[in-house]
């Protein structure tokens, strides 16, 4: 009873609130109240109510026995050095808690729909603003907080606060600098210089320019990456060239880069100069590059400029040249990062 | 030499040196720069296979590859690609293609094994090109972990980290490589066809090969531990099966759950 | 009450010792009668919660094997094509967990198919609200925690993916590095800040663990709680309905049916979570070998929920990179992080927009059928075909694969259907929406086509049409009606910008407005049906002009009538 009379006191303070655009006819269609109650089967027949009962039993039984099952599988199939042995843990490992779940979660939710009662009720909703009481003694609190700290009066400390407040997260911001040095000059450069070999990735093995015939593709990283103690996959990550060979009338060679061919073959930095993706994927007749992951590609007979994809700027040409042995070797590092962009490349 | 002597007529090995000399002065000297660093090993076929291949080389693929084999508007010349060149594409039905478009496709096999060796003998009497490789050549008991490292590093950007395919430009893509014999997988790598680069003996060794081919074997003979595959696809599929068949499941159940029982 | 009486002492005992030392009468008083509304759509985020409960289980389980470090090992476990392999040691321990824990593999299977279906069911949920109007006051805010937790969501996502340190998680942090290289002034600072120095380093695995099982999942808990306290605050939702109102909620009690259906719900959600991890393998991480930043596999992907980031910078345009002021603009990758931020908060603050279009203070409990908000609708489609695209845009390489299309143009047809997609899907599910909300006044006022034809003396032949029960009925006539406004002078007599522009979205959402079928016109429909019950289908051919007649229509009907008629035209 004082519950009821609660909520009709609550009621009477609901605000009302401005409906904004709305319209609100004078003659909407009344609401005709709660739907009727439909009598389900089990209320309804002992036999079905029976029967639900033992289907719920049943489906905990059953988890029961899921559960026992993948206690049982957790020995029964070890892992020993066959892969299948892996396999086999898996999968009745999995089954046997899949039962022991889904009977679980099937037979209480089969009580509830079948043996719960399922007659909806309606319960009352409040709006979410306080009652005009209740905000006016939030209002007076805040006021007499304010009063007796005087944060309002007392301008000095308020501002000197705010003052603290906005420095004192700064030395945090501070103390992530030592996260990591400014990389900004490495990016200019890679492993390739002068006389640097051209070795098969992974293998490291020297390249013969005779061994680069026309139409195959070589991985190629610079000599001494393999050996490197520390950075090898940050020195792979930029040095990383794929070297081609071409029928020489087929490039199309500015000629200020004309020297940086040997014979038909150039050497491109791998390194896509969208996001980074390495540009592998060689077409031997089409000579186009394409970046697995963006879909960029570019052209090797015209020092693989951008014919589609999001990438903006060409791969960049490592000058190649033949040594006495007649291995491949590079004339210099890159001439440009090599790479995604980054803001101070051009300075 | 002794190869070429027996097998060519004179007129033969005319024109094949009228037609290499050709390529060579219109810069289209890439099918002999191809076998340059190729060791031109040679199964020895016999002269009446030879004589088979030419027969059926006239009937069944002159007409786009040229009476000679010296290639044409719709198709390569053929001098110089090898016998391996030749079980590659007439062993997986590739060849004769049906229709020029961006990429010729695999299908049932036109010839027979014997039909196909007599093609392969008579182009490789053409000129020395790479041979098809023994069965050692192709064994599977390569180093699977060398093999895996060189098929990531020269394969994987293409026909995928465990050879599902992949796509590449304006139509044409790697195909999968379930199911592909060891041989062709060999000759697909030395003669690089279509699009894909040619990988010489001097870029993978045959070693090279063979543990990459073992690597792949390996991976297909030994179904996922995980379970199902979901074709090997990686994380785009796995997300489709997660929204359809998973939330999907569960969906279906919310409604189950929410509709009243009678 | 049979039960309760055999054994008082069990549950008392128990019940008095809780409530004496925390007084849990009380709390359930409060809550344990607190009534749910039932329908299934309301299930969706319960699927993203369980799925967050069965991720905190198994990565909890996952965190006790995995070692996030970068130092390099030899690996030396059974998995044959790896082995000898030079591999850093949270690839090798992410292999241990898979090849040599009993149950580790499934455990990594149940992480990563939850994480998958978190973020789906999160996502669907979103969707549910947004079409449903959900978001309306008072439940703006808790639109905007939902956004933050699917955010939070995409970045626990992306920092698990990660850490395995395989080629595909590397190669994906290789393109994470290169978009904040592109951001402009500090993006190389900050690159090496996260990276530890130079890409990749062997930092980054330890960093994003850190984040990955501390920071993002503690953050995504208290955004749950924060989330779940406000459902409790301002109760559920409901579907319109007869004896559903805004100060109402109908539905059934927590305890007992909502303990059992949700309770239950839980085992099934990690059920079918177990199910599919016991099945179907998810990120094969032995296939992709250890990172190494030269190879790349074709099919590298993000999983789904970071697709959309990667489809946008797919479907970047060409050679758009500047040099400006001697620095380079990287507009290729800023480009879509601008298109991706900005839709993002485009999501946040919808409710906020349409909420000051209306002016509508009130509070809205009852849900709006789709149809019956056609503008919102239609936005809603617009977004999700524009995610669609982008997400599909991620997937440009394996369409092309198995479809057998070209790259190019499939990746060419995804930025013109990224523009002219989401604005056919505007104008389709707009005229969609009204036409159902047409449909609706029809059978409202006319009854519902039976598909039977009757002869009549006359020889006439007409459709039986068949009345609505009054539940039925309120069900298609229970609906918030808006109109739009003209720009009104304020306080000072001055019509200010602001207005203008309200009025026109006013405009823009409810110039083409179906309004609820009133009692009036109910009963002007019915006695013109009535005095010539024979003459049904003529009637129904009248419609407009029966409506016509009552008053209420009278002022409505002409007024959407040609902003139909002009809007057709517009269009062609």
């Amino acid at each position: 009873m004082s519950n009821q009379g609660k909520a009709v006191a609550k009621a009477g303070a609901e605000h009302v609130y401005d409906a904004g655009l709305a319209v609100i006819p004078a003659d909407a269609i009344k609401d005709p109240g709660m739907e009727p109650h439909r009598v389900r089967m089990t209320d309804k027949s002992q036999k079905h109510e029976k029967a639900a009962v033992r289907q719920v039993a049943a489906l905990f039984l059953l988890s029961f026995l899921g559960s026992a099952f993948s206690i049982y599988a957790y020995f029964a199939f070890p892992i020993t050095d066959d892969l299948g042995s892996v396999r086999a843990n898996t999968l009745f490992l999995g089954l046997g808690i899949t039962l022991g779940l889904m009977g679980i979660g099937i037979g209480a939710v089969h009580w509830a729909k079948t043996l719960m009662p399922d007659a909806e009720v309606s319960e009352e909703r409040h709006q979410a603003r306080s009652s005009e009481a209740a905000r006016a003694a939030a209002i007076e609190i805040i006021k007499t907080a304010d009063q007796e700290s005087g944060f309002t009066r007392r301008k000095l400390i308020r501002r000197s606060l705010y003052t603290a407040l906005a420095a004192f997260p700064i030395p945090a911001v501070f103390f992530f600098a030592d996260l990591g040095k400014d990389q900004t000059d490495n990016l200019r450069h890679t492993m390739w210089k002068k006389g640097t070999r051209l070795v098969k990735d992974p293998t490291g093995t020297p390249i013969k320019a005779s061994d680069v015939t026309i139409g195959s593709v070589f991985h190629v990283i610079p000599e001494g990456l393999t050996e490197l103690e520390h950075h090898k996959l940050e020195e792979k990550a930029k040095a990383a060239v794929l070297l081609v060979r071409l029928d020489p009338s087929e490039l199309k060679e500015d000629a200020d880069k004309k020297s940086w061919s040997y014979d038909g073959i150039v050497a491109y930095s791998k390194i896509c100069t969208h996001v980074g993706c390495p540009v592998a994927l060689y077409e031997q007749h089409t000579h186009h590059l394409l970046c697995p992951c963006h879909q960029s590609t570019f052209d090797v007979t015209e020092h693989c400029k951008v014919v589609f994809g999001p990438a903006s700027r060409p791969l960049p040409q490592l000058p190649i040249a033949v040594d006495a042995e007649g291995y491949l070797v590079a004339q210099s590092d890159f001439n440009e990062p090599v790479g995604p962009s980054f803001w101070e490349r051009k300075n | 030499m002794a190869f070429m002597k027996r097998t060519g007529g004179r007129n033969k090995l005319a024109a094949v040196m009228v037609i290499a000399a050709g390529l060579m002065v219109s810069g289209g000297g890439y099918a002999v720069a191809t076998t340059v660093a190729q060791p031109a090993t040679s199964a020895a076929y016999t002269q009446a296979q030879v004589e088979e291949g030419e027969k059926l080389f006239l009937a069944n693929c002159a007409s786009c590859h040229g009476k000679n084999a010296e290639g044409g508007e719709a198709a390569p010349s053929l001098i110089g690609v090898g016998a391996a060149s030749v079980d590659f594409q007439v062993g997986t039905g590739r060849m004769p293609g049906q229709a020029s478009g961006p990429q010729m496709f695999k299908k049932a096999v036109q010839f027979t094994d014997e039909q196909i060796d007599a093609l392969a003998a008579y182009v490789a009497s053409l000129a020395p090109g790479p041979a098809v490789p023994t069965d050692a050549m192709v064994a599977t008991n390569g180093d699977t972990t060398r093999g895996g490292e060189l098929f990531r590093i020269n394969c994987a950007m293409c026909h995928n980290a465990v050879g599902a395919g992949g796509a590449l430009t304006q139509g044409k893509f790697a195909p999968s490589l379930t199911g592909v014999s060891e041989k062709h997988i060999y000759e697909a790598m030395v003669t690089g066809p279509q699009n894909m680069p040619v990988f010489n003996d001097a870029n993978l060794t045959p070693q090279d090969k063979k543990d990459i081919i073992s690597y792949l074997k390996f991976v297909q003979n030994n179904p996922s531990v995980g379970g199902y595959e979901l074709a090997n696809l990686g994380p785009v599929v796995e997300g489709l099966f997660a929204w359809i068949f998973a939330l999907g499941g569960i969906v279906a159940i919310t409604i189950w759950l929410g509709a009243k029982s009678n | 009450m049979s039960t309760t009486a055999k054994k008082p002492g069990f549950l008392a005992e128990r019940a008095n010792y809780l409530d004496e030392r925390v007084g849990v009468a009380g709390i359930l008083k409060e809550f344990g009668r607190k009534v749910f509304p039932d329908h299934w759509s309301f299930m969706l985020g319960e699927v993203a919660l369980y799925s967050f409960v069965v991720l905190l289980l198994s990565g909890t389980f996952l965190t006790f094997f995995f070692q996030p470090a970068q130092t390099f090992v030899h690996y030396d476990g059974v998995f044959g094509p790896l082995k000898g392999a030079e591999m850093s040691v949270a690839y090798a321990s992410t292999l241990d967990i898979s090849f040599e824990v009993r149950g580790g593999l499934l455990m990594r299977q149940v992480h990563h198919w939850s994480a998958l279906l978190f973020v789906a069911a999160a996502g669907l949920h979103m969707l549910r609200v947004f079409f449903t109007g959900a978001f309306r006051k008072p439940r703006e805010i808790n639109w905007v925690v939902g956004v933050m937790l699917f955010v939070l969501g995409m970045a626990g996502g992306f920092t698990g993916y990660s850490l395995p340190d395989d080629l595909l998680s590397g190669n994906g942090l290789r393109i994470i590095d290169g978009m904040i290289k592109g951001v402009p002034i500090a993006g190389s600072y900050i690159s090496s800040l996260l990276f530890g120095g130079e890409f990749p380093g062997e930092a980054i695995v330890a960093r994003l663990y850190g984040l990955h099982i501390l920071l993002i999942p503690a953050l995504i808990l208290v955004f749950i709680v924060i989330h779940l306290f406000m459902v409790v605050i301002h109760k559920h939702t409901h579907y319109s309905g007869p004896g559903r109102k805004d100060t109402n909620v109908v539905g059934y009690p927590l305890m007992p049916v909502y303990v059992a259906k949700a309770g239950g719900f839980f085992f099934i959600v990690f059920g079918v979570i177990m199910l599919i991890a016991a099945t179907i393998t998810i990120n094969p991480v032995w296939n992709y070998g250890s990172y190494d930043p030269s190879p790349v596999s074709a099919g590298t992907q993000p999983d789904w929920y970071i697709g959309w980031a990667d489809g946008a910078l797919r479907l970047a345009p060409t050679g758009i990179e500047t040099e400006w002021f001697g620095y380079t603009w990287s507009w290729n990758i800023l480009l879509p992080i601008i298109v991706l931020l900005v839709f993002l908060v485009l999501v946040a603050v919808y409710p906020f927009v349409e909420k000051w279009v209306t002016g509508d203070e009130r509070e809205h409990h009852v849900l709006d059928r789709p149809r019956n908000a056609p503008t919102r609708t239609a936005i809603g489609a617009a977004g999700t075909v524009f995610y669609a695209v982008l997400w599909a845009g991620a997937g440009t390489d394996l369409i092309a694969t198995n479809f057998y299309l070209s790259l190019n143009q499939v990746l060419t047809t995804m930025q013109i259907l990224l523009i002219v997609g989401p604005i056919i899907a505007f104008i389709v599910t707009k005229r969609v929406c009204l036409s159902l909300q047409r449909k609706d006044q029809a059978i409202v006022l006319h009854g519902r086509e039976t598909g039977r034809v009757i002869r009549l003396p006359h020889g006439e032949y007409v459709e039986v049409h068949e009345p609505l029960d009054k539940f039925e009925m309120y069900k298609l006539v229970d609906f918030v009606d808006y109109k739009p406004t003209l720009a009104r002078p304020n306080a000072e007599g001055k019509i200010t910008v602001g207005a203008r522009v309200r009025a026109a979205f006013s405009r823009f959402y409810f110039e083409d407005r179906v309004a609820p079928v009133t009692a009036g016109e109910l009963a002007a429909a019915h006695a013109h049906g009535h005095h010539d019950e024979i003459e049904a289908p003529k009637a129904a051919k009248k419609a407009p002009a029966a409506a016509k007649k009552a008053p209420a229509a009278a002022k409505k009907a002409p007024a959407k009538k040609p902003a139909a008629k002009k809007a057709a035209p517009k269009k062609k």
